[in-house]
């Protein structure tokens, strides 16, 4: 059959379509709540134009978004309103922590600040720095595309897999301590675990 | 001009200055009243500031926690201090909501990161922290790292989302 096509027609799997369709208009959603966010804003700007990847399109609507970007530290009265927009957003989606405080809580090691949101929600990139430069996001922005194409959502076999916390697990014996103290929060308002049976 | 020294004399307290800063050190039983006093008689008719110090391990303090309101005249520009003193374990002091609204969120402020309770308060809820919080976060014996409460939220993962 390959044969008989003429030259300016090309056959591909439709998983490679859709990831290729994907990769290349990204929808992220800014959850950007401190410094961090200043950086995201820059990005976007004429200046580095985050355009140039089909990745303009911020929207705040979890609806219509495919990659969080979370720029900047998040605290635990934050967190369930976090995790409900991750919920929110529709599949396939992929999450990008920028900065150390999205990455670790950065220098905020103090009873509100979430220690990484990557111990809460899936996180595919990390981007290092404090804040990371724009130039840092973008690159992430590339690898992200990358891991779009490579992954293949067509059918969510890759994330199916997946099916432990990405995070770091805590190493400081205090952190261990306090993580197996801590009480869960009863009644929290954050979103109905969906059943996966 | 709020003579401060006769003004405390009224209600058995002290006063100290450092600088133009005056502070009128009423016991918490009187605060009611001063309060009242300093809006009425002195025209102090602007609560800039509620916030409140702990004491605990302090050298040489007698009380555990002191709840400073920070007050104005707004037609003289003048300012007091006025501070008050109070125990655990159950922290309490007449509420001065009646006297000046944005005594709200200022108390409100004061009791999520203390714990110390505003009777007559109309809405005395947290204000910063979750409601689902327990602890009293500025209470020098509450750890800086919390007790675990950052840890305890469920965890979403890949398969699940
Ligand atoms: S990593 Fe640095 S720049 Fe980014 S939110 Fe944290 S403190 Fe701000």
């Amino acid at each position: 059959m390959a044969e008989k096509l003429p030259d300016n027609v090309f056959l591909t799997t439709l998983d490679a379509a859709a990831s290729w369709a994907r990769k290349n208009s990204l929808w992220p959603m800014p959850f950007a709540t401190a410094c961090c966010g200043i950086e995201l804003m820059a990005t976007a700007s004429s200046r580095f134009d985050l355009a140039r990847f089909g990745a303009e399109v911020m929207r705040f609507s979890p609806r219509q978004c495919d990659l969080m970007i979370v720029a900047g530290r998040v605290v635990m009265k934050m967190l369930p309103v976090l995790q409900r927009i991750w919920m929110q957003m529709p599949e396939p989606k992929w999450c990008i922590s920028m900065g150390a405080c999205a990455c670790t809580g950065g220098v905020f090691d103090t009873y509100a600040v979430v220690q990484g949101v990557d111990r809460f929600i899936p996180v595919d990139l990390y981007v290092p720095g404090c804040p990371p430069r724009p130039e840092q996001l973008i690159a992430a922005l590339i690898e992200m595309q990358d891991i779009v194409q490579k992954t293949g959502t067509h059918n969510g076999r890759e994330f199916g897999r997946r099916t432990t916390a990405t995070g770091p697990i805590p190493i400081e014996l205090d952190e261990i301590r306090r993580s197996r103290e801590a009480l869960p929060i009863v009644d929290l308002p954050i979103y109905n675990s969906p059943n996966l049976n | 001009m709020l003579d401060t020294a006769a003004f405390v004399a009224r209600f058995n307290g002290s006063t100290s200055e450092f600088r133009d800063n005056r502070r009128a050190i009423v016991p918490a039983a009187k605060l009611s009243e001063a309060a009242s006093a300093l809006k009425t008689e002195f025209g102090f008719d602007m609560l800039v500031d509620v916030t409140a110090v702990d004491y605990l391990e302090y050298e040489g303090a007698t009380d555990r926690f002191g709840v400073v309101y920070c007050l104005l005249n707004t037609t003289t520009g003048e300012r007091v201090i006025l501070k008050t003193f109070v125990n655990d374990p159950d922290p309490a002091l007449p509420s001065v909501y009646s006297l000046w609204k944005g005594a709200d969120w200022m108390e409100r402020e004061v009791f999520d990161m203390f714990g110390i309770k505003f009777e007559g308060h109309p809405d005395l809820r947290r204000i910063l922290m979750p409601d689902e919080f327990t602890a009293f976060p500025l209470r020098k014996d509450y750890p800086l790292k919390g007790r675990g409460e950052r840890h305890n939220f469920p965890v979403i993962t890949r398969a699940e989302s």
